[in-house]
Protein backbone atom coordinates (compact mmCIF):
# COMPACT_ATOMS: atom_id res chain seq x y z
CA UNK A 1 0.00 0.00 0.00
CA UNK A 2 1.07 3.66 -0.76
CA UNK A 3 -0.41 5.25 2.37
CA UNK A 4 2.32 7.26 3.61
CA UNK A 5 0.62 8.65 6.57
CA UNK A 6 -0.37 5.22 8.05
CA UNK A 7 1.44 5.61 11.59
CA UNK A 8 -0.43 9.01 11.80
CA UNK A 9 -3.47 9.64 14.32
CA UNK A 10 -6.51 9.86 12.23
CA UNK A 11 -8.92 7.08 11.83
CA UNK A 12 -8.99 4.50 9.36
CA UNK A 13 -12.01 6.35 8.41
CA UNK A 14 -11.11 9.90 7.93
CA UNK A 15 -7.99 8.62 5.89
CA UNK A 16 -10.16 6.67 3.14
CA UNK A 17 -12.79 9.87 3.27
CA UNK A 18 -9.32 11.99 2.64
CA UNK A 19 -10.74 15.35 1.35
CA UNK A 20 -14.07 14.12 -0.65
CA UNK A 21 -14.69 12.98 -3.87
CA UNK A 22 -13.53 15.02 -6.38
CA UNK A 23 -17.21 14.48 -8.37
CA UNK A 24 -15.12 14.52 -11.40
CA UNK A 25 -13.54 11.89 -13.63
CA UNK A 26 -16.42 10.75 -15.72
CA UNK A 27 -15.75 13.58 -18.65
CA UNK A 28 -12.24 11.94 -18.57
CA UNK A 29 -13.38 8.92 -19.32
CA UNK A 30 -15.87 9.37 -21.93
CA UNK A 31 -13.63 11.46 -23.62
CA UNK A 32 -11.00 8.76 -23.81
CA UNK A 33 -13.66 6.71 -24.97
CA UNK A 34 -15.00 8.85 -27.96
CA UNK A 35 -11.09 9.87 -29.38
CA UNK A 36 -10.66 5.99 -29.26
CA UNK A 37 -13.38 5.23 -31.00
CA UNK A 38 -13.08 8.42 -33.54
CA UNK A 39 -9.34 6.97 -33.78
CA UNK A 40 -9.96 3.76 -35.87
CA UNK A 41 -11.45 5.40 -38.65
CA UNK A 42 -8.85 8.50 -38.80
CA UNK A 43 -5.80 6.21 -38.12
CA UNK A 44 -6.83 3.57 -40.93
CA UNK A 45 -7.55 7.36 -42.87
CA UNK A 46 -3.74 8.45 -41.78
CA UNK A 47 -2.45 5.31 -42.61
CA UNK A 48 -3.65 5.19 -45.98
CA UNK A 49 -2.42 8.74 -46.45
CA UNK A 50 0.95 7.88 -45.66
CA UNK A 51 0.80 5.05 -48.05
CA UNK A 52 -0.73 6.89 -50.65
CA UNK A 53 3.04 9.53 -50.04
CA UNK A 54 5.51 6.22 -50.25
CA UNK A 55 7.90 6.85 -53.24
CA UNK A 56 6.49 10.58 -54.65
CA UNK A 57 8.54 13.65 -55.05
CA UNK A 58 8.40 16.56 -52.74
CA UNK A 59 6.46 18.46 -54.99
CA UNK A 60 3.66 15.16 -55.13
CA UNK A 61 3.45 15.00 -51.43
CA UNK A 62 2.38 18.40 -50.99
CA UNK A 63 0.19 17.81 -53.75
CA UNK A 64 -1.61 15.18 -52.00
CA UNK A 65 -1.42 16.83 -48.34
CA UNK A 66 -2.32 20.34 -50.03
CA UNK A 67 -6.04 18.73 -51.00
CA UNK A 68 -8.81 19.29 -48.45
CA UNK A 69 -9.87 15.81 -48.08
CA UNK A 70 -6.78 14.82 -47.02
CA UNK A 71 -5.73 17.66 -44.95
CA UNK A 72 -9.04 17.98 -43.21
CA UNK A 73 -9.01 14.29 -42.25
CA UNK A 74 -5.33 14.69 -41.16
CA UNK A 75 -6.01 17.85 -38.83
CA UNK A 76 -9.17 15.63 -37.14
CA UNK A 77 -6.28 12.41 -36.78
CA UNK A 78 -3.83 15.22 -34.98
CA UNK A 79 -6.56 16.68 -33.21
CA UNK A 80 -7.94 13.58 -31.32
CA UNK A 81 -4.66 11.50 -31.48
CA UNK A 82 -3.23 14.51 -29.58
CA UNK A 83 -6.12 14.62 -27.04
CA UNK A 84 -6.00 11.50 -26.49
CA UNK A 85 -2.53 11.08 -25.56
CA UNK A 86 -2.71 13.84 -22.96
CA UNK A 87 -5.87 11.96 -21.74
CA UNK A 88 -3.65 9.24 -20.94
CA UNK A 89 -0.81 9.98 -19.87
CA UNK A 90 -2.53 11.79 -17.59
CA UNK A 91 -3.61 8.77 -16.29
CA UNK A 92 -0.10 7.05 -16.01
CA UNK A 93 1.18 10.18 -14.30
CA UNK A 94 -1.78 9.89 -11.60
CA UNK A 95 -1.17 6.37 -11.59
CA UNK A 96 2.62 6.31 -10.54
CA UNK A 97 3.89 9.69 -9.48
CA UNK A 98 2.54 10.78 -6.24
CA UNK A 99 5.00 13.25 -4.42
CA UNK A 100 3.44 16.78 -5.39
CA UNK A 101 6.00 18.37 -6.87
CA UNK A 102 7.13 15.54 -9.70
CA UNK A 103 3.37 14.95 -10.41
CA UNK A 104 2.17 18.45 -11.15
CA UNK A 105 5.39 18.96 -13.10
CA UNK A 106 4.70 15.75 -14.99
CA UNK A 107 1.41 17.22 -15.75
CA UNK A 108 2.36 20.19 -16.94
CA UNK A 109 5.08 18.70 -19.11
CA UNK A 110 2.74 16.55 -20.50
CA UNK A 111 -0.36 19.15 -21.07
CA UNK A 112 2.86 21.67 -22.73
CA UNK A 113 4.36 18.99 -24.43
CA UNK A 114 0.70 18.20 -26.02
CA UNK A 115 0.29 21.42 -27.14
CA UNK A 116 3.55 22.32 -28.69
CA UNK A 117 3.18 19.00 -30.59
CA UNK A 118 -0.22 20.00 -31.76
CA UNK A 119 0.75 23.57 -32.67
CA UNK A 120 3.52 22.50 -34.90
CA UNK A 121 2.16 20.12 -36.62
CA UNK A 122 -1.04 21.85 -37.33
CA UNK A 123 1.13 24.97 -38.09
CA UNK A 124 2.82 22.38 -41.11
CA UNK A 125 -0.37 21.69 -42.06
CA UNK A 126 -1.93 24.99 -42.62
CA UNK A 127 1.07 26.23 -44.49
CA UNK A 128 1.31 23.16 -46.49
CA UNK A 129 -2.76 23.43 -47.55
CA UNK A 130 -2.80 27.20 -48.20
CA UNK A 131 0.67 27.18 -49.57
CA UNK A 132 2.38 30.59 -48.07
CA UNK B 1 5.74 7.03 -6.12
CA UNK B 2 5.30 3.53 -7.38
CA UNK B 3 7.64 0.40 -5.70
CA UNK B 4 9.48 -1.15 -7.97
CA UNK B 5 11.60 -3.28 -4.78
CA UNK B 6 10.85 -3.81 -1.70
CA UNK B 7 12.11 -1.56 1.76
CA UNK B 8 15.42 -2.53 2.76
CA UNK B 9 13.55 -4.49 5.71
CA UNK B 10 10.94 -6.21 4.00
CA UNK B 11 13.60 -8.08 1.68
CA UNK B 12 13.04 -11.67 1.86
CA UNK B 13 15.59 -14.37 2.88
CA UNK B 14 16.11 -17.74 2.88
CA UNK B 15 15.00 -19.16 6.13
CA UNK B 16 14.79 -22.63 7.99
CA UNK B 17 14.36 -25.64 6.65
CA UNK B 18 12.16 -28.07 9.25
CA UNK B 19 12.87 -31.84 9.36
CA UNK B 20 11.55 -34.25 7.48
CA UNK B 21 8.72 -36.63 8.74
CA UNK B 22 10.73 -40.25 9.13
CA UNK B 23 9.11 -43.17 7.36
CA UNK B 24 6.61 -40.90 5.53
CA UNK B 25 4.74 -42.23 2.32
CA UNK B 26 4.42 -39.52 0.57
CA UNK B 27 5.81 -35.75 1.27
CA UNK B 28 4.89 -32.46 -0.38
CA UNK B 29 7.19 -29.26 0.35
CA UNK B 30 6.07 -26.34 1.49
CA UNK B 31 7.85 -22.74 1.09
CA UNK B 32 6.16 -20.25 3.85
CA UNK B 33 6.87 -16.72 4.21
CA UNK B 34 7.91 -15.97 8.05
CA UNK B 35 8.03 -12.83 10.02
CA UNK B 36 8.17 -12.46 13.38
CA UNK B 37 7.34 -8.00 14.43
CA UNK B 38 9.05 -9.21 17.68
CA UNK B 39 12.99 -10.16 16.58
CA UNK B 40 13.47 -7.64 14.46
CA UNK B 41 14.61 -9.53 11.53
CA UNK B 42 14.24 -9.93 7.72
CA UNK B 43 11.31 -12.00 6.67
CA UNK B 44 12.36 -15.44 5.62
CA UNK B 45 10.84 -18.35 4.00
CA UNK B 46 10.72 -21.27 5.88
CA UNK B 47 10.68 -24.80 3.82
CA UNK B 48 8.31 -27.64 5.58
CA UNK B 49 7.63 -31.50 4.35
CA UNK B 50 4.02 -32.25 4.60
CA UNK B 51 3.11 -35.96 5.26
CA UNK B 52 0.41 -36.60 2.88
CA UNK B 53 -0.96 -39.30 4.66
CA UNK B 54 -1.56 -37.71 7.73
CA UNK B 55 -3.50 -34.40 6.06
CA UNK B 56 -6.05 -33.86 4.46
CA UNK B 57 -6.48 -32.35 0.52
CA UNK B 58 -6.47 -28.37 0.86
CA UNK B 59 -3.30 -26.38 1.43
CA UNK B 60 -5.42 -24.95 4.75
CA UNK B 61 -4.92 -28.61 5.64
CA UNK B 62 -1.32 -28.31 5.61
CA UNK B 63 -0.78 -25.49 7.55
CA UNK B 64 -2.73 -26.43 10.13
CA UNK B 65 -0.82 -30.17 9.71
CA UNK B 66 2.64 -28.01 9.96
CA UNK B 67 1.17 -25.67 13.26
CA UNK B 68 0.09 -28.78 14.88
CA UNK B 69 2.96 -30.92 13.97
CA UNK B 70 5.64 -29.41 13.24
CA UNK B 71 5.66 -25.31 14.03
CA UNK B 72 3.47 -24.07 16.19
CA UNK B 73 4.71 -20.77 15.63
CA UNK B 74 3.15 -20.31 12.22
CA UNK B 75 0.45 -18.29 11.73
CA UNK B 76 -2.22 -17.50 9.96
CA UNK B 77 -6.12 -16.78 10.24
CA UNK B 78 -8.70 -19.40 9.35
CA UNK B 79 -11.88 -20.02 10.49
CA UNK B 80 -14.87 -21.34 8.49
CA UNK B 81 -12.74 -24.07 6.18
CA UNK B 82 -14.94 -24.07 3.32
CA UNK B 83 -14.88 -20.83 1.51
CA UNK B 84 -17.33 -18.86 3.26
CA UNK B 85 -15.86 -16.75 5.73
CA UNK B 86 -12.77 -15.64 4.11
CA UNK B 87 -10.40 -15.59 6.61
CA UNK B 88 -7.67 -17.46 4.51
CA UNK B 89 -7.18 -15.82 1.95
CA UNK B 90 -3.36 -15.58 1.39
CA UNK B 91 -1.21 -15.60 -2.38
CA UNK B 92 -0.57 -19.70 -3.10
CA UNK B 93 1.60 -20.59 -5.63
CA UNK B 94 1.72 -17.06 -7.16
CA UNK B 95 -2.34 -16.31 -6.98
CA UNK B 96 -4.35 -14.64 -4.32
CA UNK B 97 -7.11 -17.50 -3.44
CA UNK B 98 -8.70 -19.65 -0.54
CA UNK B 99 -6.20 -21.87 1.53
CA UNK B 100 -9.11 -24.03 2.68
CA UNK B 101 -10.42 -24.35 -1.31
CA UNK B 102 -7.49 -24.68 -2.99
CA UNK B 103 -6.23 -28.21 -3.32
CA UNK B 104 -2.65 -28.59 -2.36
CA UNK B 105 -2.38 -31.24 -6.05
CA UNK B 106 -3.35 -28.14 -8.15
CA UNK B 107 -0.30 -26.00 -7.27
CA UNK B 108 3.46 -26.42 -8.67
CA UNK B 109 5.87 -28.71 -5.92
CA UNK B 110 7.15 -26.82 -3.76
CA UNK B 111 4.16 -25.10 -2.79
CA UNK B 112 4.58 -21.44 -2.03
CA UNK B 113 2.48 -19.36 -0.07
CA UNK B 114 2.83 -15.75 1.06
CA UNK B 115 0.80 -13.19 2.59
CA UNK B 116 -2.01 -10.99 0.49
CA UNK B 117 0.34 -9.03 -1.75
CA UNK B 118 1.04 -5.01 -0.57
CA UNK B 119 -0.43 -4.88 2.46
CA UNK B 120 1.31 -4.21 5.53
CA UNK B 121 2.16 -7.99 7.30
CA UNK B 122 0.83 -8.12 11.15
CA UNK B 123 2.35 -11.73 11.33
CA UNK B 124 3.65 -14.82 9.36
CA UNK B 125 0.33 -14.92 6.85
CA UNK B 126 -1.67 -12.40 8.60
CA UNK B 127 -2.09 -9.12 6.58
CA UNK B 128 -3.59 -5.49 8.22
CA UNK B 129 -6.38 -5.04 6.39
CA UNK B 130 -7.42 -1.98 8.62
CA UNK B 131 -7.55 -0.13 5.43
CA UNK B 132 -9.54 -2.67 3.43
CA UNK B 133 -12.26 -2.71 5.82
CA UNK B 134 -12.68 1.11 6.30
CA UNK B 135 -12.86 1.45 2.31
CA UNK B 136 -15.56 -1.33 2.86
CA UNK B 137 -17.35 0.82 5.47
CA UNK B 138 -16.74 4.12 3.76
CA UNK B 139 -19.27 3.46 0.65
CA UNK B 140 -22.15 2.62 3.51
CA UNK B 141 -23.29 -1.12 2.80
CA UNK B 142 -26.72 -0.84 4.30
CA UNK B 143 -29.94 0.25 2.55
CA UNK B 144 -30.56 4.06 2.53
CA UNK B 145 -34.22 5.10 2.41
CA UNK B 146 -35.69 8.52 2.86
CA UNK B 147 -39.47 6.50 2.26
CA UNK B 148 -41.04 5.88 5.50
CA UNK B 149 -40.57 2.63 6.57
CA UNK B 150 -43.24 0.62 5.28
CA UNK B 151 -45.19 -2.01 7.78
CA UNK B 152 -43.82 -5.20 6.32
CA UNK B 153 -40.31 -5.31 4.78
CA UNK B 154 -39.49 -2.83 1.19
CA UNK B 155 -40.57 -4.55 -1.36
CA UNK B 156 -38.58 -5.69 -4.47
CA UNK B 157 -39.36 -7.83 -7.86
CA UNK B 158 -38.01 -11.12 -8.84
CA UNK B 159 -36.00 -9.32 -11.63
CA UNK B 160 -34.87 -6.65 -9.48
CA UNK B 161 -33.72 -9.11 -6.98
CA UNK B 162 -31.63 -11.00 -9.65
CA UNK B 163 -29.84 -8.31 -10.42
CA UNK B 164 -28.07 -9.18 -7.55
CA UNK B 165 -26.91 -12.09 -8.62
CA UNK B 166 -22.72 -12.10 -8.72
CA UNK B 167 -22.85 -8.82 -6.49
CA UNK B 168 -24.43 -10.00 -2.99
CA UNK B 169 -21.99 -13.38 -2.61
CA UNK B 170 -18.63 -11.41 -1.72
CA UNK B 171 -17.24 -12.83 1.27
CA UNK B 172 -14.86 -9.78 1.69
CA UNK B 173 -11.47 -11.72 1.35
CA UNK B 174 -9.53 -9.30 -0.03
CA UNK B 175 -8.08 -11.45 -2.80
CA UNK B 176 -9.45 -9.58 -5.62
CA UNK B 177 -8.20 -6.14 -4.32
CA UNK B 178 -4.75 -7.19 -3.15
CA UNK B 179 -4.25 -8.81 -6.19
CA UNK B 180 -4.60 -5.22 -8.14
CA UNK B 181 -1.89 -2.76 -9.74
CA UNK B 182 -3.65 -0.36 -9.43
CA UNK B 183 -4.64 -1.04 -5.91
CA UNK B 184 -0.83 -1.51 -4.76
CA UNK B 185 0.04 1.33 -6.17
CA UNK B 186 -3.00 3.74 -5.15
CA UNK B 187 -4.32 1.68 -2.23
CA UNK B 188 -4.75 5.22 0.04
CA UNK B 189 -7.22 6.79 -2.46
CA UNK B 190 -8.76 3.92 -4.74
CA UNK B 191 -11.21 2.03 -3.27
CA UNK B 192 -10.46 -1.07 -4.77
CA UNK B 193 -12.14 -4.34 -6.47
CA UNK B 194 -13.69 -5.90 -3.53
CA UNK B 195 -15.17 -2.17 -2.19
CA UNK B 196 -16.37 -1.10 -5.30
CA UNK B 197 -18.60 -4.48 -6.41
CA UNK B 198 -20.06 -3.90 -2.80
CA UNK B 199 -20.62 -0.28 -3.80
CA UNK B 200 -22.66 -1.60 -7.12
CA UNK B 201 -24.08 -4.57 -5.30
CA UNK B 202 -25.79 -1.09 -3.23
CA UNK B 203 -26.87 1.27 -6.60
CA UNK B 204 -27.93 -1.44 -7.99
CA UNK B 205 -30.44 -2.29 -5.31
CA UNK B 206 -34.05 -1.33 -6.68
CA UNK B 207 -35.20 -0.36 -2.68
CA UNK B 208 -32.32 1.94 -2.40
CA UNK B 209 -32.71 5.45 -2.55
CA UNK B 210 -29.78 7.14 -2.40
CA UNK B 211 -28.40 5.96 -5.97
CA UNK B 212 -27.06 9.19 -6.99
CA UNK B 213 -25.68 10.25 -4.06
CA UNK B 214 -23.81 7.00 -4.07
CA UNK B 215 -22.73 7.53 -7.39
CA UNK B 216 -21.50 10.70 -6.14
CA UNK B 217 -19.20 9.63 -3.63
CA UNK B 218 -17.65 7.24 -6.10
CA UNK B 219 -17.26 10.01 -8.90
CA UNK B 220 -13.82 11.04 -8.38
CA UNK B 221 -10.78 10.68 -10.19
CA UNK B 222 -9.11 7.96 -7.62
CA UNK B 223 -12.04 6.38 -5.61
CA UNK B 224 -13.45 4.89 -8.97
CA UNK B 225 -11.25 5.98 -12.02
CA UNK B 226 -7.78 4.16 -11.26
CA UNK B 227 -9.25 0.88 -12.52
CA UNK B 228 -7.91 0.24 -15.93
CA UNK B 229 -9.56 -2.97 -16.33
CA UNK B 230 -7.15 -4.94 -15.78
CA UNK B 231 -9.14 -7.68 -14.75
CA UNK B 232 -6.61 -9.16 -11.86
CA UNK B 233 -9.79 -8.92 -9.76
CA UNK B 234 -11.68 -11.39 -11.75
CA UNK B 235 -9.01 -13.96 -12.28
CA UNK B 236 -8.06 -14.17 -8.40
CA UNK B 237 -11.90 -13.67 -6.84
CA UNK B 238 -12.00 -17.63 -5.48
CA UNK B 239 -16.39 -17.02 -5.65
CA UNK B 240 -16.02 -16.47 -9.39
CA UNK B 241 -17.22 -13.11 -9.05
CA UNK B 242 -16.00 -10.24 -11.44
CA UNK B 243 -15.20 -7.10 -9.74
CA UNK B 244 -14.30 -5.54 -12.93
CA UNK B 245 -18.07 -5.99 -14.79
CA UNK B 246 -19.46 -4.23 -11.69
CA UNK B 247 -16.90 -1.50 -11.26
CA UNK B 248 -17.40 -1.04 -15.67
CA UNK B 249 -21.42 -1.23 -14.26
CA UNK B 250 -20.58 1.62 -12.31
CA UNK B 251 -18.69 3.77 -15.02
CA UNK B 252 -21.77 3.23 -17.40
CA UNK B 253 -23.94 4.56 -15.25
CA UNK B 254 -21.63 7.68 -14.28
CA UNK B 255 -21.65 8.16 -18.06
CA UNK B 256 -26.20 7.64 -17.96
CA UNK B 257 -26.76 10.56 -16.03
CA UNK B 258 -24.72 13.01 -18.11
CA UNK B 259 -25.52 12.01 -21.43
Amino acid sequence: MSGENRNDMRTPMGRVRGLGSARSGTTHFWHSRVTSVALVPLTIAFVVIVAMLIGRNHAAVVQILASPAVSILLILFLAASLYHMWLGMQEIIIDYVHADGPKFAALLGNTFFCCIVGAICLFALLKISFGV
Amino acid sequence: MVEFTLPKNSKVTEGKTWPKTENAPRETEFRVYRWNPDDGQNPHVDTYYVDRSQCGPMVLDALIWIKNNVDPTLTFRRSCREGVCGSCAMNIDGTNTLACTKAIDDNKAPVKIYPLPHQPVVKDLVPDLTNFYAQYASIEPWLHTVSPTPQGEWKQSKQDREKLDGLYECILCACCSTSCPSYWWNSDRYLGPAALLQANRWITDSRDEATGDRLDDLEDPFRLYRCHTIMNCAKACPKGLNPAKAIAEIKKKMVDRQV
